[in-house]
């Protein structure tokens, strides 16, 4: 035999896999390093809910004023918009009123990215997960799938877009730091390598007794985010979802998309098999309609 | 008959457009009670779809933010395709069982099936932002591999020809094509193993769709066996569609029936019957396991809890009992009002599953408007149209021998 045996079930295996459409889950590059992407510490007890953020992350991303009667009240809840990326608010807590800032997480496997069946959700090597409006075909799994609701949809628009922070992924490719951090006027948002920033937030926890809670949301949330936020606080008290998974969401579909291969495999060979086995003897050899 | 024969009495090949014009026009009269209502319907329904593209989804849906997927994905396609499992099931017990006494409901099952999975993709590209780009997973200059939606579409769309290819030989026997229909027919086989290993992955995909959805879909709902209970689900769904099809297909194509169908339908029904019970025991089951393994037990007692109830005991436990009932008794009333039941049970638990306990503290609720209603049911309508054009005309209830002589009878 000319062909030895492993080398015949490798290219079994690969038609196999090709066939299931599951072949990338093999993949052989390494997963980026979490801590290696780009974070950005958003410290709660710093922000003065001043909104420079989100002017500056509407003319950055070329999207609408804020309006002058818009602004951050406890008794109202501010939401994300298809057009507003970032939002400021306030909350009343034990401590007083604090300004939280939600905007996309970004994920360090972001469930949006995986649940995109056109690859239009990408999480890209420095950090930021983008969409690409040439490749979304508008089916909104990824709102479905998104564990903080971030995802937004032009319900009102025939070319509809998804609206969500890119991170600035244009100025990091630029080696500019994203629009927000850029305008905070009281450094509230701290930029860098995710490992820095964990570094950072848990140093200002270390030095500032009391001043803090004992938790950085993001860093475990969702399987680690490129947002942080410190908080003086509980995060529950602030409205944060609490109730997140600590492992990556893609996780979640994983034992399934590993069951497809071997159903794709297994099935045919057991159908043809049954159906050969419940044949009457005296149909064998007949051309069985 | 011979192939000559077939020719000459019925489809003439000579001139094939006049034969297909021929049979464009309606049989019977065109003003019956459903035309009446449909055909209204229908028209407005294409004057919302303009609507829709021309302005936006925001102009006839109610679509929001936080439940992005309402009653088109919610009914027409997560609903849909389960109805639809009828196809996979017959031709499983059928082909591959050998279970010949089913055989007779073989082809209009699977007619139904592909007109259902054909629809259904249509409700899919209505309810895209960017239609447009569905060729993107299609050609393949993006594949987002780790996607179970793109896992489910590729299925879709592969199942839909699987099922062309297992309806094609009656395709084949009105054309009067002796040859392709022969020809036809050695690719059945093949295109039913295919089609029920696409239909156990896609079936159960479509459930999986939502294991992601975590924290999001109400802790009785949310599961992580929600393929395997999409599944076995659909699995009475489909056969529940058949039972009812089937009663409402003996009295409107009663014509095309002998004496004696009557009697071969309810021998069926009732072994299909036995199948729902045990599946919908085995579901049952399995929701009852889940609820102690995920200790979700305590959320019985609030509002959404009596609705799940109502799901679980009012639309699976009673109706499943009731074929028992309707078994034992040989009623076949009773089967075919279990068969109703169950599916609404299916609706009720596909609508909770994508849209009702989905996002089920969100205020405010997302209801659907009337517009998304009449397109949702007129896609059913257009649906009832073709099935019915196709049952007129083609040999899926008859053997094409009984169509020529009726014919000629008329004649």
């Amino acid at each position: 035999m000319s062909i030895d045996r492993r080398e015949f079930l490798k290219t079994l295996g690969v038609a196999g896999a090709g066939l299931t459409g599951v072949s990338a889950l093999g993949k052989s590059k390494p997963e980026p390093d979490a801590d290696e992407f780009y974070a950005i510490l958003h410290d709660i007890t710093l922000c003065e809910g001043c909104q420079e953020c989100e002017l500056a992350c509407a003319e950055a991303n070329n999207l609408p004023e804020i309006s002058d009667d818009d602004y951050p009240d406890s008794d109202i809840k501010r939401e994300l918009k298809p057009n507003q990326y970032t939002v400021i608010n306030a909350v009343e807590t034990s401590v007083g009123e604090v300004y939280t800032k939600q905007q996309c997480m970004h994920c360090a496997q972001p469930a949006c990215a995986s649940a995109c069946l056109t690859e239009a959700m990408k999480k890209t090597e420095s950090g930021p997960v983008t969409w690409e409006e040439g490749k979304c075909m508008g089916c909104r799994y990824c709102m479905i799938s998104c564990p903080f609701d971030i995802p937004k949809f032009e319900y009102d628009s025939n070319n509809p877009k998804i609206g969500k922070c890119q991170m600035c992924f244009d100025r990091l490719q630029k080696g500019e730091v994203p629009a927000c951090v850029e305008n905070c006027p009281v450094g509230a948002l701290t930029f860098g390598k995710r490992s820095d920033i964990l570094r950072e937030a848990r140093n200002r926890i270390f030095d500032n007794p009391g001043t803090y809670v004992d938790h950085i949301y993001g860093e475990h949330e969702a399987g680690g985010t490129s947002w942080l936020n410190l908080s003086p606080v509980p995060f529950e008290e602030l409205g944060f979802k609490t109730n997140l998974e600590t492992k990556p969401y893609p996780e979640l579909t994983k034992g399934f998309l590993y069951s497809v291969p071997s159903v794709f495999i297994l099935w045919p060979a057991l159908l043809m098999g049954l159906r050969e086995a419940t044949r009457n003897d005296d149909e064998e050899g007949a051309d069985h309609e | 008959m011979s192939e000559q024969t077939l020719q000459d009495d019925y489809a003439p090949t000579q001139n094939i457009w006049k034969f297909f014009k021929s049979e464009l026009k309606p049989r019977g009269s065109v003003w019956t009670v459903f035309n009446m209502i449909s055909v209204p319907m229908v028209l407005l329904a294409a004057v919302i779809i303009v609507i829709r593209f021309v302005y936006g989804l925001a102009a006839v849906s109610n679509v929001t933010q936080s439940v992005p997927w309402g009653l088109w994905k919610g009914f027409n396609v997560v609903t849909g395709v389960a109805f639809a499992g009828g196809a996979y099931v017959l031709t499983f017990m059928v082909y591959i069982l050998g279970m010949e006494k089913y055989k007779p409901l073989v082809r209009v099952t699977v007619l139904n099936g592909f007109l259902a999975y054909t629809f259904y993709a249509f409700a899919l590209v209505l309810d895209l932002g960017k239609p447009w780009n569905i060729i993107n997973p299609i050609i393949g200059n993006s594949f987002g591999t780790s996607s179970i939606l793109f896992l489910v579409a590729w299925h879709f769309m592969l199942y839909i020809v699987a099922q062309m290819i297992e309806f094609s030989p009656a395709v084949a026997e009105w054309l009067g094509s002796e040859r392709a229909r022969r020809n036809l027919k050695r690719l059945t086989i093949g295109a039913v193993v295919f089609g029920i290993t696409l239909s156990t992955l896609h079936q159960s995909g479509l459930g999986a769709l939502f294991l992601m959805a975590k924290g999001k879909i109400h802790p009785l709902w949310y599961s992580e066996f929600i393929p395997t209970l999409f599944f076995i689900s659909s699995i009475f769904a489909g056969l529940s569609v058949v039972i009812f099809q089937g009663s409402i297909l003996q009295r409107v194509f009663s014509y095309q029936l002998d004496e004696h169908s009557d009697e071969r339908h309810n021998i069926m029904i009732r072994g299909l019957s036995r199948v729902c019970a045990l599946s919908m025991f085995a579901y049952f089951f399995l929701k009852i396991i889940d609820m102690v393994h995920n200790h979700t037990l305590g959320y019985l007692m609030s509002p959404m809890g009596a609705w799940y109830l109502l799901e679980l005991i009012g639309f699976v436990l009673i109706p499943m009992l009731l074929f028992v009932y309707g078994v034992r008794i040989g009623t076949p009333n009773i089967i075919r009002l279990a068969s109703i039941m169950t599916l609404v049970g299916i609706v009720l638990n596909r609508m909770n599953i994508s849209v009702i306990a989905y996002r089920w503290d969100e205020i405010p609720r997302y209801i659907p408007t009337w517009m998304e209603f009449v397109v949702t049911i007129s896609i059913l309508f257009v649906q009832i149209w073709i099935f019915r054009w196709v049952i007129h005309r083609m040999p899926v209830l008859r053997t094409m021998e009984t169509m020529i002589q009726t014919s000629n009878i008329e004649r």
